[in-house]
């Protein structure tokens, strides 16, 4: 059963979400679209840039893909599914977590999970970039963000969205 | 809000909290959320924390999506989001950038990088193994490097 498996999926998922959802683009991609055939590329993406327009934290970005392969039961099945898990061993192991703070395992921990976080964000980025059906002035709208992102980094990331909406009705993505 | 308003905790102590959920897999704020609703009012606080926090969001993205069933083969909204995927592509790329690097010891870690993404992006590996061998291969250098200073 669809609804099932898509809890299963997220669940699964929620695990390894290090770096948090947009970690997870990458797998996400591989379980909805590669292996499981619920959506296409284009609607994959699509799904992306509305959780990416919309307020609220990027997790949601399962919400949206919920939605799509199974309705309102499946926008709350993965919603859930990604979030549960990870509350509840949270919820039963912070304090000892905290207790190991400064040891050396746990510092090597994070340390060690750093780069491996920047490489899954960075796999995000260019799964994105290769399916979202991108003209050539869209690429340079990516480059552009990139350089305005780390250049001006108090501007908010939303007047670049705002941005790339005019840009992109106006045909120039 | 935590901080500045209300000020049940200091900005320190939510710095602390904020990187810990960071690092931890999962929605950071959604744990973020049950730490702080745990730490203030136990496990009802856990709970109702992060339902606090997502209610709203979910309601306005399952909105937006009964637009996009409805709207979303226009061509401008496909324009429309096209145009925003390009932006949210270029700051997950600012993003990885920037966390890169803050990365400690770039030519001891960055192969890592490299590897995650051959793994990931390239191969299509499934990203359990991925993160699983990773990590022991990239937290044993770690705990490695912490013993020799």
């Amino acid at each position: 059963m669809i609804l099932f498996e898509l809890f299963l999926e997220c669940a699964l998922l929620s695990f390894v979400a290090f770096g948090g959802a947009t970690a997870l683009l990458p797998e996400l991609h591989r379980v909805v679209v590669d292996h499981h055939h619920w959506l296409n590329d284009t609607t994959f993406t699509q799904l992306y840039a509305i959780a990416q327009a919309a307020p609220g934290p990027n997790v949601l970005v399962v919400t949206l893909i919920g939605w799509e392969i199974a309705g309102l039961a499946g926008a709350l099945a993965a919603t859930l599914a990604m979030c549960l898990p990870m509350s509840v061993l949270i919820y039963l192991l912070i304090d000892r977590w905290e207790s190991f703070s400064g040891k050396r395992w746990q510092r090597a921990v994070s340390l060690g999970v750093a780069p491996l976080a920047v490489g899954l964000v960075f796999s995000g980025a260019t799964l994105i970039a290769t399916s979202a059906g991108l003209s050539p002035a869209g690429w340079i709208l990516v480059a552009a963000v990139v350089l305005a992102n780390l250049r001006f980094r108090e501007l908010h990331p939303l007047w670049l969205i705002a941005a790339g909406a005019i840009l992109g009705i106006s045909g120039f993505a | 809000m935590l901080v500045e308003q209300r000020h049940w905790m200091t900005a320190e102590d939510f710095n602390a909290q904020l990187g810990m959920c960071q690092f931890l897999p999962g929605p950071n704020v959604v744990n973020l959320a049950v730490v702080v609703g745990k730490r203030y009012q136990g496990l009802p606080g856990a709970i109702v924390a992060p339902l606090g926090l997502l209610t709203g969001p979910v309601l306005i993205v399952l909105l937006l999506a009964l637009v996009y069933d409805c709207y979303g083969a226009l061509p401008q909204a496909q324009g429309l989001l096209r145009g925003i995927a390009a932006v949210g592509c270029g700051l997950l790329f600012a993003m990885a950038w920037r966390m890169g690097m803050a990365i400690q010891v770039k030519p001891v870690f960055w192969p890592f990088t490299v590897l995650t993404v051959s793994g990931i992006a390239l191969l299509r590996w499934p990203m359990p193994l991925v993160m699983a061998a990773g990590l022991l291969l990239s937290g044993s250098v770690a705990y490695w490097t912490l013993g020799r200073k």
